[in-house]
């Protein structure tokens, strides 16, 4: 039977895989068609608006909602007073956040009370009747503030654990930090004696929010006993599991659906809106949709902001010896995904250089800000600039080319990243040659401008367990049941593309569908660049057990014993010349047109438990090529041309690839150059508005993006795939940052606003004229 | 309460409509028509494009009592053109499209850059920057505009 596999895959390599073929949604979506949750209704709906807290931190001491259920159209005000038999506690990594403000708010935009009616315009106008008092409390609104001895305390007491955190035991929160992460290896205090090169420095990093298009949505519906939601969430699973322990039901009777989502880049991972809404709904008695607005969007999940200090140190030569790194995270007043981000960050701080040693410490503090959750590339975003940067001054110290400094000093394919763990399965030298060759590396520099490069490693796969199942019916048509969330990365095409490769059946013979926890089989989460490779994988092994069972009845049918006399091509099984299409083959096996075939495809941890620390599934490369050019009257950053690396094993689909690349490169662009979120001492978020946070246009486009495809057929999933789309973004803000200092402009605060820049330039030019 | 009557999609609607009520939400809630997307709501990102007397205006920020007696398209009515079924050929090439959510409003954005009412075209750039697409990083989109438009 292996042999016949083999065969398979030599002979039918090319029909699906590796081929751009148009996406299967690409009609549904320009047609409008394509539902998201806002598009849906159900009977019997209602809707749903959000009182949320004006105050950064506060008792609340009155709460008054006599009024506002009096209003027309009215049906549910909801309130802390509805959460009586329940421990109304959430968060998959630490259950620190209740569904709705209970004794009190800590931070602006908390939802204190939520009402249901019957169109939007009369919940809306219901909340402004609801009266609430509030005893302010002192703010701690960053990270200074919060880590300060006389701050105030956002969380009294021992926090729990969730349930999905996945980080091993937790440690106890210290004042305001809920999480600490920790890594060292050698001796730090030892490297300095060799030491000639020594960078030493602060850095800042911003808050930025993901911007999804389409808002936080949910449809909720609570009938005793059962919980329906229909919900833009990316991991349908772990949502499924929160709600079911919140509500205290068992979690087959909580079922998600989870249509088209517009964008999610991490905004739309784990438990977001669902909560609130099914506790409306309960209340209600009726079916209620919230959709947020894009300002209730921006205080539900956000980017980290971070402050950083970290020391390189290195020989006159420029070989490296010892990085130190400390770092806090900004996780707003809910941990949110922040331990995690903590762990990533921790991870990606030394950069994937051969070390004598390194020592690394992470903090997640609470601040009274919305929380921070997930945002593609996190961690390696925040961390990668900052160590390639001292990297570049590192070269520039001693004089080296920065290209020839990391071909030194980069760690190689199999050499050890973690104590525990997988070894580097990626050739980052040729990476990084690549992405410097696309810009004209070691061409002449013109005057303001500056060239630089950047290279990272980010832990992708998360958890690798996902299920699959494939069908195919007497017709011949393949139906993939897949729970990864399609929310613009192609997903759904991919899969159709693995089945159809399997099977050699026409692509547009295959159908898949969304996730629905009450038909799709489990699927960890979509995120970490795992959906190709470890989903796919489900996919793959689940046609396999399709194909299985169409050879163990074409053997009946041809009379065969060995079924490696049997050959798969063109959606039919050959023998010799005589030929069964699979539709024909499930018509014999079950005697009339019907019945169908169902294939299961498992994927679990190869070894051990899946942790994190023994993970992970691949290691997602993180490198960009990039060149600027600096106005020093203005300090107006341009970005000229960027390159960057998509090191993917096998590409399913290259167009998809090339797209999820150039998506990265323009996110992190925003990130480096404008994007910031803009808190307040009291806690306000003061641009919460498309208008005051801005995000890249057409017009802030670099003049040439190149994305490089790099397939060395060495990935774990299906074909020998890896996935790709986060390490773009963490590596071209590194890459941006780099050649800036390389045109004169070295900078230790992201983003590059015009002002940031030109006040920098004054700076070093006062240096330099006071020599 | 106001009566109006406006074409939209090609055919006479009439329409009882609130004096603060938005052209977005009139389309979405009463007509159904949900293929035209709500998101930043302050006239920035473009999702709510649609097309009132040939001009492309957000839906947002325009009071459904001012299309009274206008023709409106919305992208449910530019799916009958040859405009449509051509851009479907290069946007699908292009893979163009991702998560969708901003895909109709610029769709109808460039068609009224095809069929020059707006005047001569500008740069593609400037004339798209009023559609904002967080997946793709807009080189499929420019590139796919390119086609469509030259």
């Amino acid at each position: 039977m292996t042999d016949v596999i083999r065969r398979v895959d030599r002979q039918s390599r090319g029909t699906a895989v590796g081929r751009n073929v148009g996406r299967l949604d690409a009609a549904v979506k320009m047609s409008g068609r394509a539902e998201f949750v806002g598009d849906l209704e159900i009977p019997r709906m209602l809707f749903g608006a959000v009182l949320r807290s004006p105050v950064a931190h506060a008792r609340i001491v009155g709460l008054d909602t006599s009024e506002a259920e009096r209003m027309p159209g009215v049906v549910a005000v909801l309130t802390r007073d509805d959460l009586n038999d329940l421990d109304p506690f959430y968060g998959h990594a630490i259950r620190d956040r209740p569904i709705i403000a209970l004794e009190k708010v800590r931070f602006v935009g908390e939802p204190v009370a939520a009402v249901a009616a019957t169109t939007v315009a009369q919940a809306e106008a219901a909340i402004l009747h609801i009266d609430v008092e509030y005893e302010e409390l002192p703010v701690a609104a960053n990270i200074a503030s919060a880590l300060d001895p006389a701050a105030p305390i956002l969380h009294e007491g021992q926090l729990r654990s969730g349930a999905a955190h996945g980080l091993g035991d937790l440690p106890d929160r210290v004042g305001n930090i809920c999480y600490q992460y920790a890594i060292e290896r050698g001796h730090i205090e030892t490297t300095d004696a060799s030491a000639a090169i020594v960078i030493d420095r602060e850095y800042t990093f911003p808050a930025v929010y993901q911007y999804s298009m389409e808002t936080h949505a949910v449809i909720a519906k609570y009938s005793g006993g059962e919980i329906r939601l229909w919900a833009n969430c990316q991991h349908p699973f772990l949502v499924r599991a929160e709600i079911a322990m919140l509500f205290d039901l068992a979690i087959e009777q909580v079922r998600i659906t989870v249509p088209f989502l517009g964008g999610g880049f991490g905004s739309k991972s784990y438990t977001k809106m669902e909560p609130l809404a099914v506790a409306l709904a309960r209340k209600a008695g009726r079916p209620v949709k919230i959709v947020n607005r894009v300002d209730e969007s921006m205080v539900t999940s956000r980017r980290h902001g971070m402050k950083c200090r970290m020391r390189t140190t290195a020989t006159e030569g420029g070989r490296l010896l010892g990085r130190e790194a400390q770092f806090w995270l900004d996780t707003g007043a809910y941990a949110d995904n922040g331990p995690r981000v903590t762990a990533t960050a921790g991870d990606a701080a030394p950069g994937p250089y051969r070390w004598q040693a390194f020592r690394v410490d992470g903090q997640c503090v609470y601040t009274n800000t919305s929380p921070s959750g997930s945002y593609r590339a996190f961690g390696a975003t925040h961390l990668q600039w900052i160590g390639e940067s001292q990297i570049d001054e590192v070269a520039r110290a001693a004089g080296i080319d920065p290209l020839d400094l990391r071909r030194e000093n980069l760690l190689h394919r199999g050499d050890e990243i973690r104590s525990r763990g997988k070894p580097l399965d990626a050739d980052l030298i040729g990476d990084v040659e690549k992405a410097a060759a696309a810009i004209g590396w070691g061409r002449e520099r013109l005057a303001n401008r500056g060239m630089g490069v950047s290279v990272g490693l980010l832990a992708a796969g998360a958890h690798p367990v996902s299920m699959a199942t494939v069908k195919m019916g007497a017709t011949g048509g393949v139906a993939v049941l897949v729970a990864s969330t399609e929310m613009g990365q192609g997903t759904r095409t991919v899969m159709a593309q693995i089945a159809a490769e399997v099977l050699t059946v026409p692509f547009s013979s295959v159908v898949v569908a969304g996730a629905d926890t009450g038909f799709t089989p489990y699927d960890r989460s979509t995120g970490a660049s795992r959906s190709t490779t470890v989903a796919g994988l489900g996919v793959e092994r689940a046609a396999r057990e399709v194909l299985d069972s169409l050879l163990e009845t074409a053997q009946e049918v041809f009379g065969v014993e060995d079924p490696a006399c049997l050959e798969v091509r063109d959606g039919a099984i050959w023998n010799g010349t005589d030929s069964r299409t699979m539709a024909e083959l499930v018509v014999s096996r079950f005697g009339f047109i019907g019945g169908e075939l169902v294939g299961h495809g498992e994927v679990k941890p190869e070894s051990g438990s899946g942790s994190y620390e023994e993970g992970p599934v691949f290691w997602e490369v993180c490198v960009a090529a990039a060149e600027v050019e600096v106005d020093p009257e203005t300090g107006v950053v341009t970005v000229l041309q960027t390159a960057t690396v998509a090191d993917v094993g096998t590409a399913i689909n290259p167009k998809l690839v090339e797209r999820q690349d150039e998506g990265a490169t323009v996110q992190g662009l925003g990130n480096a150059l404008f994007e910031e979120m803009i808190f307040a001492e009291d806690g306000n978020l003061l641009n919460d508005t498309l208008l005051d946070y801005r995000v890249p246009t057409t017009m802030d486009l670099p003049e040439r993006m190149t994305s490089i495809i790099v397939e060395n057929h060495d990935g774990p999933g299906p074909f020998g795939a890896k996935g790709c789309g986060e390490g773009a973004f963490a590596a071209v803000p590194a890459a941006i940052v780099n050649a800036l200092a390389d045109a004169g402009v070295l900078m230790n605060e992201l983003p590059l606003t015009p002002r940031r820049v030109w006040q920098r330039i004054q700076q070093l030019e006062h240096r330099s004229s006071e020599r | 309460m106001m009566q109006l009557e406006s074409t939209i999609n090609g055919r006479c609607t009439q329409l009882e409509v609130n004096d603060n009520e938005l052209l977005l939400d009139v389309l979405r809630d009463h007509l159904g028509l949900t293929g035209t997307k709500r998101s930043c709501e302050v006239e920035v990102c473009g999702a709510c494009t649609v097309i009132v007397d040939g001009l492309p205006v957000s839906s947002c920020m325009l009071l459904a009592s001012e299309i009274d007696g206008a023709e409106v398209v919305t992208i449910e009515g530019l799916r009958d053109t040859t405009f449509y079924e051509r851009a479907q050929e290069v946007f699908t090439r292009h893979a163009t499209v991702q998560c969708g959510f901003c895909t109709p409003g610029l769709l109808l954005t460039l068609w009224s850059l095809t069929d020059g009412r707006l005047g001569p075209l500008r740069d593609l750039r400037e004339e798209l920057s009023g559609n904002l697409c967080r997946c793709t990083g807009y080189q499929s989109i420019l590139a796919a505009a390119e086609e469509l438009t030259s």
